[in-house]
């Protein structure tokens, strides 16, 4: 090695090769420096803008998961609610429960006269603690002609005013709070009878135009049924075609053209498939629109070519070897495959399968295109039920002007993120199952 | 430095041979020596094999009898991996590879178009350059073949079969105690001989053997080669090896292959002491291969 690098050098009295290695190391060095120190740094970012968005989102949130309650002693006249004294169901849904929370409000204030200072009084409540009261009548009768302590959804307006939203140092004029209100609300602290509980409501209730009465149930439960349903739908698709374009397909211009096009469908932008989803299964085929099963078959034709192209590289990755052993023993095809090559690309399949649903489950714009952007109280109870779902729900709430609604949309975030969250632990887990070494 | 050079002019000179083997292999003259075998059961006659626009192998002829081992042998590229996974239609998975001739098992013509490889391959079973056991448990990975196949009716009938070929492959006493664990996890002796098992456990009447031994240690391949020869007894074997003292050890009738052509075949005894083609003498002689 020396004695060519000598004659090389024409017979100069020779620069031996292991200085020559030895000046390039400090260069060689640094420069593996600068590139794990740019590494790190750029991980850190990530991180740093991580933990920015969870806390925002968190210090945003997280009061929504508590909800102020009012209690009051709240007697259930039977003159009121039922007159009669038949104790029909009818007659109970329909009785005058505003009454009761009225005439409890007015017992608790009785200084309280004239019009203006009534209803401004009765304004402390939620519009939906009447219908609290008559969920309470409805489920036991016996109440009536009882008198019981009931805590009562408070308005948003108060709320806000407890969790500190609403600024009491700004002048009364540009508040939505009036003065007096303050007072009723203190005076009603004092008492004990005004606290913050566990806001079951955000998780039981639909929609709601009242920013206390709205949960995320309804959204929840589409989201759920989409999701299951775009799952059903496109995996055993996806691994199909995949299976059948890498493994059986014959190698020609009509399969590389379909390969184009798989690839080419991954970047299409998702509202087109909105589009298509409008024109082909509402209004061609008659899939109800609203609803979760039109929903997943949007979805489903968005994520497939995620599928697809995640499976078939999955499918590449399996050794020929291992198709060699079993086609060599005098396995069929199909067997070869079933039995040996498709459980060793399950863990790629399944990881490609994730991502397109984590994609799906924080879709908005298709969904937009057939109808599950509407206003839905009621929580879906199938999948041919009108439902929205999570991000289309966020996206509403963002877009209501109430001040309840900005901590309800970052609470709903949470939520969203958690479902991802565990969807992912989930494929992490059947990944761990079925991955096996070769 | 001197011996750099004396390297260079080596490889160099060896380059020169092999191109000027092309030009001879283009004016081949035919097979020298007895193709047949008394006792066939695999007779192949003017076997073609093209890759595409390749000719891989041309006019190639040779029988496999009963009982007995048949090497191959032959440099690089000579086309004796293609031929033997033409016996066993293995070569139906490469695409744009096209066989001509006629190749038939106990009279049988394995070509036929309506001929099923299933039952071919049940027949002709294969063991491959790389031990590629399933990623499954080492009793799995025998027992795979009977299963798809249905040749037991019970769980007694498969875990007699697994242990008589485990016992064939010489590996039961190895193995025994821990036949739920993952072939993957064995030596590479150990592994190749449960592909061995793997292949005899389906009781095919010939098996295939491509450089079983090339990923092995010495002491793993005299195992194997004793292995080969106590299956003799049963099987046919075809080999496919690059070393000829393998060839010689193992094997009674020796082909050898040079770029695509079937130059020679004799018994191995006479292949070895006295060849009778040029070609086959620079090879065995090592002067270049």
């Amino acid at each position: 090695m020396n004695n060519q690098a000598s004659n090389a050098s024409g017979g100069a009295p020779a620069k031996r090769t292991i200085d020559i290695v030895n000046a390039s190391l400090k260069r060689r060095y640094a420069a593996e420096k600068r590139f794990r120190f740019l590494g790190v740094g750029a991980v850190i970012l990530g991180l740093l803008f991580v933990a920015i968005l969870f806390a925002d989102i968190i210090g945003k949130g997280y009061t929504a998961f508590e909800q102020t309650y009012i209690q009051l002693p709240i007697d259930f006249s039977p003159e009121v609610i039922d007159p009669v004294g038949s104790r029909e169901r009818d007659t109970l849904s329909r009785a005058n429960y505003q009454k009761l929370v009225r005439d409890a409000l007015k017992a608790q204030f009785p200084k309280v006269t004239g019009r203006g200072d009534t209803r401004e009084l009765y304004r402390l409540m939620s519009p939906g603690a009447p219908q609290q009261l008559r969920d309470m009548v409805m489920a036991d009768t016996g109440l009536i002609g009882t008198t019981a302590d009931v805590w009562l959804l408070a308005n948003d307006d108060i709320d806000m005013l407890v969790k500190g939203h609403i600024d009491r140092d700004v002048s009364e004029v540009g508040r939505r709070v009036k003065n007096q209100t303050i007072g009723w609300v203190d005076i009603l602290v004092e008492k004990g009878m005004l606290e913050k509980r566990f806001n079951t409501v955000f998780f039981t209730n639909g929609a709601s135009r009242e920013p206390e009465l709205a949960g995320i149930a309804g959204a929840l439960v589409g989201s759920v049924y989409t999701l299951l349903l775009t799952l059903l739908f496109s995996f055993p698709i996806a691994v199909g075609s995949a299976l059948y374009l890498e493994e059986f397909a014959p190698k020609n211009k009509w399969t590389d053209l379909i390969e184009v096009n798989i690839n080419n469908l991954a970047a299409v932008p998702s509202i087109v498939f909105g589009l298509l989803g409008l024109a082909v299964f509402i209004n061609f085929f008659g899939v109800p629109r609203s609803t979760p099963l039109v929903g997943a078959l949007v979805l489903t034709l968005m994520t497939l070519p995620t599928i697809i192209i995640a499976s078939r590289a999955a499918l590449k990755s399996v050794p020929p070897s291992i198709r060699e052993a079993a086609l060599g023993v005098g396995a069929s095809p199909l067997q070869t495959q079933f039995h040996h090559v498709l459980p060793l690309a399950m863990p790629g399949m399944l990881t490609g399968t994730i991502i397109g649903m984590a994609q799906a489950l924080g879709e908005t714009a298709p969904l937009l295109m057939i109808g599950m952007i509407a206003f839905i109280v009621d929580v879906p109870g199938g999948v041919t039920d009108p439902a929205t779902v999570l991000p289309v729900q966020i996206y509403l709430w963002a877009d209501s002007p109430e001040r309840g609604f900005v901590e309800r949309t970052s609470a709903a975030i949470m939520v969203l993120l958690a479902f991802l969250i565990v969807m992912n632990l989930t494929a992490v887990l059947l990944r761990k199952k079925f991955e096996r070494r070769w | 430095m001197s011996t750099t050079v004396e390297e260079v002019s080596q490889s160099q000179s060896a380059s020169a041979i092999t191109s000027a083997d092309l030009e001879k292999g283009r004016t081949f003259e035919g097979t020298i020596g007895d193709i047949t075998s008394p006792d066939a059961r695999m007779v192949c006659r003017d076997v073609d094999v093209y890759y595409g626009d390749k000719h891989a192998i041309r006019g190639v002829s040779l029988d496999i009898g009963k009982n007995e081992v048949v090497s191959m042998i032959g440099p690089s590229g000579c086309g004796k991996s293609t031929f033997l996974r033409c016996l066993n239609r293995m070569n139906d998975t490469i695409p744009g590879c096209r066989v001509t001739g006629n190749i038939s098992l106990d009279g049988v013509d394995i070509y036929h178009k309506k001929l099923d490889v299933v039952p071919l391959r049940a027949q002709v079973g294969m063991v491959f350059q790389k031990p590629n056991p399933f990623p499954k448990s080492i009793y799995e990975n025998v027992a795979y073949g009977p299963r798809i196949h249905g040749l037991t009716n019970n769980k007694a009938e498969l875990d007699e079969l697994v242990e008589t070929s485990l016992r064939k492959a010489g590996l039961w006493e190895e193995v025994k105690d821990r036949l739920d664990q993952p072939g993957t996890g064995l030596s590479g002796g150990q592994q190749q001989r449960v592909c061995i098992a793997r292949t005899i456990s389906v009781s095919p009447e010939v098996i295939l053997m491509d450089e079983p031994c090339s990923a092995l240690d010495p002491i793993a391949t005299a195992k194997i080669e004793e292995l080969i020869d106590e299956l003799r007894e049963n099987y046919s074997i075809a080999i496919v090896t690059h070393s000829m003292q393998q060839a010689a050890r193992v094997s009674q009738r020796t082909a050898y292959f040079h770029l695509g052509d079937l130059v020679e075949v004799g018994e191995t005894d006479q292949i070895f002491t006295n060849p009778s083609h040029k070609l086959t003498e620079d090879y065995i002689t090592g002067r270049f291969g």
